[in-house]
């Protein structure tokens, strides 16, 4: 007789016994061990028919072709520039996914993007672990401009982002800030003043915090409301 | 090359506030924890802000050196632990620890705040060695004036343990017998970010500073000691707006301490 021991959305660690008899299914992160299945990391459970998976709280970002990354141009070689991702290797930004223009042998390529910038890119491909190609060709990806970098916990980027984008455009209607959140993690952010900005920072940092909590869009939307500047 | 960062703290400053609205000459919060160790003769927790600093005082009885027969010593460690920050290492002292172990250290030996004298008991026989040891906890920025500040308090609070026949120390009873303090020097950071100077600066700020002053400042307004860092040079006009700014700062540093 299986039995599940685990409810919905509950929070679990490395090793915990979900469930027991062969009647449940290891998902995403969820490990067989004989008749039991145990998780392999700090996440919340999600059950869905007999199939139980988990969606992980905290860990480093894996790149994965489509990603939306901010990157920054560590490199600038003959025909590409080597973006670092906040992954183990760098990535390759080549002439081909770069740009549109037509780009002659030998220019200068730290016209386009040089040492020290930061681009909003997207993941073309992943070889292997060592091999990625990064693009600059598609909607809204771009060289970002000045502003404010920093880093959250890339498997709390999807909570940032909330349904839809509904949490991130929470944020921008009521600071009036530009953000953009990369799936590794980084996030860029600039704002008319520091005052709005420093209220988004604090709205990102109350998502990362409460983010296997339910109804936070709503938490979220109260905190801006009472911390409204002017 | 344009560093978006840079850039934008840039037009923040131009705008007269810092990237965390704090004003250019504003301090963070500033605490001090007397005797937080029982094991050593004087200890202290200074905290700036999110910057946490701990620093005890051990008195050893040992030989003087031989070309100072009549004087004791003192020793400045800071070790830089990975747990305080993401980007020190374990390992041998990084250059950074180096550095704030002896910009600490001249401020209190060249600020004259011990009495070495007072600290030998026999004349090329023996005395007694002053060992600060100073490990940040959180680094969040400005770790060289919460080092000094704990360094001043930890030593402030430093009583002498027994000695016993024999030259024996015993650690576990105290003489009551204060450290003898002649002066108070204290360190004061100024950096400068594009053409403005602004006073403790946060770990945003430290990564994007062009110059940095430490000075070592003492009760009177003197100073005993200065250390320059950064890729930027700095004019004569520059270099006294920075100390200037430093010996103002320097008071309400000094005022945290006596409370």
């Amino acid at each position: 007789m299986s039995k599940l021991l685990v409810e919905e959305r509950q929070m679990v660690v490395p090793g915990q016994v979900l469930a027991e008899g062969m009647d449940y299914l290891p998902g995403d992160l969820v490990l067989r061990d004989k008749d039991v299945l145990v998780s392999q990391v700090v996440g919340v459970v999600g059950v869905n028919g007999r199939l139980i998976r988990i969606t992980p709280l905290v860990g480093t970002y894996v790149p994965k072709a489509g990603d939306i990354v901010i990157g920054k141009v560590v490199a600038v070689g003959f025909s590409g520039w080597r973006i670092d991702i906040g992954w183990a290797f760098e990535a390759n930004l080549g002439l081909k996914d770069a740009s549109s223009d037509f780009i002659d042998k030998g220019s200068d390529l730290t016209k386009y993007f040089a040492v020290g910038d930061y681009l909003l890119t997207q993941i073309v491909n992943v070889a292997s672990t060592k091999i990625i190609d990064v693009g600059m060709k598609g909607p809204g990806l771009r060289k970002l401009s000045p502003g404010r970098i920093f880093n959250v916990g890339a498997m709390k980027v999807p909570r940032i982002i909330g349904k839809q984008g509904s949490m991130i455009s929470l944020i921008k209607e009521y600071t009036g800030c530009k953000v953009s959140v990369g799936q590794n993690g980084t996030v860029w952010l600039s704002g008319d003043n520091v005052e709005n900005e420093l209220l988004a920072i604090s709205a990102i940092e109350l998502i990362e915090k409460e983010s296997y909590t339910s109804g936070l869009t709503e938490r979220v939307k109260t905190f801006l409301e009472k911390n409204k500047n002017g | 090359m344009v560093d978006v960062v840079k850039e934008h703290m840039l037009s923040i400053l131009k705008k007269g506030k810092r990237s965390d609205a704090r004003g250019f000459e504003d301090f963070r919060e500033i605490k001090i924890e007397y005797n937080i160790s029982k094991s050593a003769e004087g200890s202290a927790k200074v905290s700036i802000g999110d910057t946490e600093v701990i620093a005890g005082v051990k008195l050893e009885l040992t030989e003087p050196f031989p070309d100072t027969p009549d004087e004791g010593g003192i020793m400045i460690n800071v070790e830089l632990r990975p747990m305080s920050s993401p980007d020190f290492e374990l390992g041998p002292p990084s250059h950074e620890a180096i550095e704030l172990s002896r910009v600490v250290d001249r401020a209190i030996r060249e600020g004259h705040a011990l009495d070495f004298k007072k600290l030998c008991l026999k004349k090329g026989e023996s005395c007694w060695m002053v060992i600060i040891d100073i490990y940040p906890v959180n680094d969040a920025g400005n770790l060289f004036d919460a080092a000094g500040l704990a360094a001043m308090a930890a030593l402030q609070e430093t009583k002498f343990p027994k000695i016993e026949e024999n030259n024996v120390v015993n650690y576990k009873e105290s003489s009551g017998k204060k450290l003898p303090l002649k002066a108070m020097p204290l360190c004061c950071t100024v950096v400068k970010i594009g053409d403005y100077f602004i006073v403790d600066p946060d770990n945003e700020e430290e990564k994007e500073v062009d110059a940095k002053l430490v000075v070592g400042i003492l009760e009177d307004g003197n100073l005993c000691s200065m250390q320059k860092t950064g890729e930027m040079g700095l004019d004569a006009n520059e270099l006294e707006k920075m100390v200037d700014l430093a010996i103002k700062k320097t008071k309400e540093l000094r005022k945290v301490l006596s409370k």
